[in-house]
This record gives C-alpha cells, structure tokens and sequence, in this order.
C-alpha cells in the first residue's frame, strides 16, 4: 500500500468532481439547504428564549439541545440524500468508459484505486463540512455554545457521511450506470437508516440486533456529546465492509 | 522477454483462448494476426495482468503475470481495444496522470509527456479536452498513454483502428522505431497492416495458433497450396510412395495411419489419383478430406485490403 498510489487516484478523482458541474451543484445545494436550515433553528431557538424569559418558565434548553441537536441530525439526513450523487459515477463510468482497464492494468493494487476514490469523495464532504464551520462560528460570537458536542457531531457526521461514501462505492462497483448506482445507494443508505424503526415494533432480542445495525441509532451519542467507542467501531467497520465487499466484486469481475 | 505457455480462458463453457504457447525476445516487434473473435483481446488482457488465465501461464520480464502482476506491469504499456481516455480531461493532464500511475519520478513527468505527445504527434492538442478530439485523436492519445512510461514491453491492440491513412503510415512508422529498444505486440485483423510493421506474426484463430513465422515465410507457405488428409487402415509404405510419386504432389507426411499431403496450387485433379493410388494398393482408405483450418482459409477470412476511413483524424 502505497500513500503515493492512493494519492494519484484520490487528486484524479477529486479534480474530476469539478470538472462537471456536478460538485457545484451538489456544495450550492448543501448550503442552501443547510443555510436555511440553520437560521430558521437559530431564529426558532431565540424566540423560544424570549418566551422562557418573559414567562418565566425556568430554565431554558441550552444551545446544544435546542441548535446544535437538530442542526447536525438533519445534516445526516441531507447527506444521505447527497452522498448518491457523490459517489455513483466513481466506478461505473470508469467500467463504462473503459478506462477501468487503464486503472488495473497499472503498477497499482486495487486496494489503493478504491482507497483513493473514497479518499476523493471523502475530501468532498470534508470540504462540504468545512463551510457548515460557519455556524458554530456565529454560535460562539453571539452566545455561549459547548465546544464537546460541536466537536462530537462533526466527528459522527463525518463517520455517518462515510458510511454512505462506502456504501455509495460499493454499489458503483456492480454497474456500469450511474443512475443505477445512485438509486442503489440511496435505497440501501435509507434502509440502514430506518431499520431502527422496524426495531420498535419488533421482539426484544430482534430489537437489540436492529437497533445496532441501525446507523441513526449510533449517531445520538455524538450529538450529545458523547464519543463511544462502540459507536466509533461500528462506523469503522460499516465503511471497511462496505470497501472490502467493493474490492471483492472489482476482483470477481476479472474472473468471469 | 514474453513467454506464454498453454495459455487458456474459458469464458463460461467457451474458450476464447486455448492452449497458445509463443514467445517474443526483446526488442522483437511480434503481430498478432487473426480474425474477429479469434482471441487477440483476450490474450493481451491476459498478459497485461488485467485478467488471470483459467490455465497456463504467461511471464513478462521474467516476471509471472498473475503471481508478479504489478512487476510485470510496470515493465507494459497497454493500449487496449477502446482507447482508456477520460472525456472531461485535457490530453496533457490525461498523460500527467498515467505518467504518476506508472511512478514516474515526479520531476521527470513534464519531459516524459512532451516525449509521448511529439511522438504521437499530439503536441497541438495537449490543453483540449479529450471528449471534444475525434476517434482518431483519441486512439493516438491511448497510444500516447501506453508510451509516457517508456516501458520495455508495449502490447498494443489494434493500434491504428480508427486513423486516417496518412496518421496510419506515421503510427506504424512510429510502431517500428519502437524494435530494437522495446518489445512489441500489437494485433490486428488486416494483413497488410502486420506486414507492414512487424518482423513475425502469430496468426491466431478461435483461440488457437495455426501459424508462427516471418512474413516471408507465412506468404510463401500461403502460396504452397492446399492440405489434404488421408487415413487408411493399411500405411504400407509402397502405397506411401506410390502417392508421392503423383505429379502435382509436394510433401506427403506420415503421422501413424494419416498421410498429411501438401499438393501444389492449381492442382487439385491430383485428388483423384491420390484417392485411386490408394484403392490400388488396397491401404483401405478410411477418410478423405481437406483440413479443417488450412492457412489459407484463414486468410481469406482477414481482410487483405485495407479501406481508408473518412473522417477520422480531424479534430472537432
Ligand atoms: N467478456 C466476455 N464474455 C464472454 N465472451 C467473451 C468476452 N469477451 C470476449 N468474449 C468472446 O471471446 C472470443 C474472443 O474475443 P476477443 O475479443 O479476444 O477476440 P479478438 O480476436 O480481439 O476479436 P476482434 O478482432 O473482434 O477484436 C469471442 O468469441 C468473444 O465473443
Ligand atoms: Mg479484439
């Protein structure tokens, strides 16, 4: 493994993100939504202030509880819906251009070509949660937010987002059409999502197991501020599995 | 340099390639010589490491190219059937980045590129963007791509598919200035444009070799004429040389109870005398027949002549 071979593949696939408008598209649409979404929370929040003050109704919900809770939940909702469009060209257009054949017939194991490539659209959303800094920014030049669970969420939404690159990857892997992968991951990302739902209804131990599979379900303690190592492997592992089944179906391709 | 021994692949039941043993010394410039289908992409992909064989086995360099695959490829160029190009880049970037993924040494890069574009004479275009180029420019830029490394072994499928005569004549004057320094395979489907490169030809067909020689040596056995086989119940050796005796025959070789007989072009009443000879001497005869695959039927399934294409080689 090689840091330099990782690199090669990560900057291609990284300038490649700008070389259409797709990533443009894709940063306008965060911020805007996130934009939105921040100053509607903030303006919810002050009011709601001012209505605990004014009523006297004891103490008021912190900043934490009442901005950065929601804020960084939705933010995980809107990745999953952006992480599709991230990764779904990444290897079904180099299997529909040939340019696959470029890739593995270079001096370079797979491992590095699907290390890069997560490497590319990580340092995309990497970049996305770059700007969102903004928010906190503001937070500590008007009030008095807790740093722990700012750093905690970016820290579990970083993980979160992962785990959809990798699942992303994964499913551009099988096809050849973007759109066909996009769908995929999108599905696939929602059901891991939701699953802790079926986990209400379903018996005590079915409940457990759902609940772990869940990838919500692991988010709540980094948005409390909360950094558990449970929570952390099981992020962790999600985004192995999912790169190693990628390069398993890469590999299995060559064979037929 | 390139040693391949009973190489085989099955795709499913089918095999695509069976059983090809060759070899190329360095500096050789080989041509793979074979129709549609006949296996030529599936043998270069095999060789270039970019799928395993279902047997045998092929090494490059010295290098095994399944067990040593990235020794090995780092010592290829590959220019594949569809030219590996991204649309969105410029050519120069394009070759920037297959320069870094055969490790080229980063300050020797910039040189190496302008090396590939003056060879492939692409200088012109190097800051367009490769999806506006016309096949003919983005078959030369794929050529480019297998050049930026300067690798020992270049393995080029159907180098010129796609160009313009005049492009034509200056890729393979390109192709053989290449001998000598590297070692070159490139395939092709049309005879003459193999003779015109190359020093020995394969001539492949569904997966099997049916001919390895120079060119003159290929063209003078094409001339020969016809194959015919002849298994009797009796190989007596006075029936033997009562056939060789017929005018008209050039070799008749004995493989147990199959006399193999070569007769010479323009003469094929000589069938009946061979068949007649044969009843006379009471041998028994068993079966009458032309080979299957002869050189000859080969060829006629390759195209001889070349067609010039239009449009190509004009960049939009
Ligand atoms: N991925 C594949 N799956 C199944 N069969 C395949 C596959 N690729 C090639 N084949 C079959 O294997 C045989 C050899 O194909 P190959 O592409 O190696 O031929 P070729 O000599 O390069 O022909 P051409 O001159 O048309 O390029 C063909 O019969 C082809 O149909
Ligand atoms: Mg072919």
């Amino acid at each position: 493994m090689s840091p330099r071979n990782v690199w090669t593949i990560a900057r291609k696939d990284f300038r490649t993100y700008f070389m259409s408008p797709i990533a443009y598209i894709i940063i306008a649409g965060f911020m805007l939504i996130m934009g939105w979404m921040f100053f509607y929370t903030l303006s919810h929040f002050e009011m709601q202030n001012m209505q605990y003050q004014q009523f006297n109704m004891g103490k008021s919900p912190s900043i934490t509880d009442g901005i950065i809770r929601p804020v960084y939940g939705n933010m995980n909702v809107i990745f999953l819906f952006l992480v599709p469009f991230i990764t779904m060209r990444l290897f079904s257009e180099e299997k529909k251009q040939h340019t696959i054949e470029l890739l593995m017939t270079s001096p370079i194991t797979l491992s590095e070509i699907i290390l890069g490539k997560f490497l590319s659209s990580l340092l995309l959303v990497v970049i996305m949660l770059g700007i969102t800094l903004v928010y906190p920014i503001t937070l500590f030049a008007t009030g008095n937010p807790e740093l722990g669970p700012i750093v905690t969420s970016y820290i579990g939404t970083l993980l979160l987002a992962s785990c959809y690159l990798s699942l992303g990857i994964f499913f551009s892997s099988l096809t050849e059409n973007q759109i066909v992968a996009g769908s995929l991951t999108f599905a696939s990302a929602l059901f891991f999502w939701l699953v802790n739902w079926a986990s209400q209804a379903a018996g005590p131990v079915w409940s457990e197991v759902l609940n772990y599979l869940s990838l919500i379900s692991h988010y709540n303690n980094f948005g409390q501020g909360l950094l558990n190592s449970s929570d952390v492997i099981y992020y962790l592992s999600f985004i192995g599995i999912g790169l190693f089944l990628t390069h398993r179906v890469l590999d299995s391709f060559r064979w037929r | 340099m390139i040693q391949v021994s009973h190489l085989t692949k099955f795709y499913g039941p089918r095999a695509a390639v069976n059983d090809l043993s060759f070899a190329v010394k360095k500096g050789e410039i080989v041509g793979f010589l074979g129709p549609n289908g006949a296996g030529k992409s599936t043998t270069m992909k095999i060789l270039t490491g970019f799928m395993p064989a279902s047997a045998g086995s092929a090494k490059i360099a010295g290098y095994d190219v399944f067990e040593n695959a990235i020794e090995v490829k780092r010592n290829i160029g590959f220019l594949p059937e569809n030219p590996p190009v991204y649309p969105e880049m410029q050519v120069g970037d394009y070759l920037v980045f297959a320069a870094q993924l055969h490790q080229v040494a980063k300050e020797k890069i910039r040189t190496a590129v302008d090396h590939a574009l003056t060879k492939t004479s692409l200088g012109d275009v190097r800051k367009r963007l490769i999806g506006n180029l016309s096949k003919g420019y983005r078959q030369r830029v794929g050529l480019a791509q297998a050049l930026v490394h300067n690798p020992a072994v270049l393995i080029l499928d159907e180098p010129t598919v796609g160009l313009d005569p005049k492009q034509i004549i200056e890729i393979r004057e390109l192709i053989k200035g290449l001998g000598g320094e590297h070692t070159v395979i490139l395939s092709s489907h049309i005879l003459p444009e193999v003779t015109a490169t190359c020093e020995r030809i394969i001539v492949i067909n569904q997966g099997r070799i049916v001919a390895e020689d120079t060119i003159d040596q290929l063209t003078a056995r094409i001339k020969k004429g016809l194959i015919y086989s002849l298994v009797v119940k009796n190989p007596a050796q006075e029936g033997v040389s009562a056939i060789r005796k017929i005018p008209g025959i050039q070799t008749v070789t004995q493989v147990g109870p199959k006399l193999v007989i070569e007769i010479q072009p323009g003469s094929s009443e000589v069938r009946d005398q061979i068949v007649e000879a044969a009843v006379k001497r009471e041998m028994g005869v068993l079966e009458f027949s032309a080979e299957k695959v002869s050189l000859e039927e080969i060829f006629l399934q390759l195209t001889t002549i070349e067609t010039p294409i239009e449009n190509a080689g004009v960049a939009v």
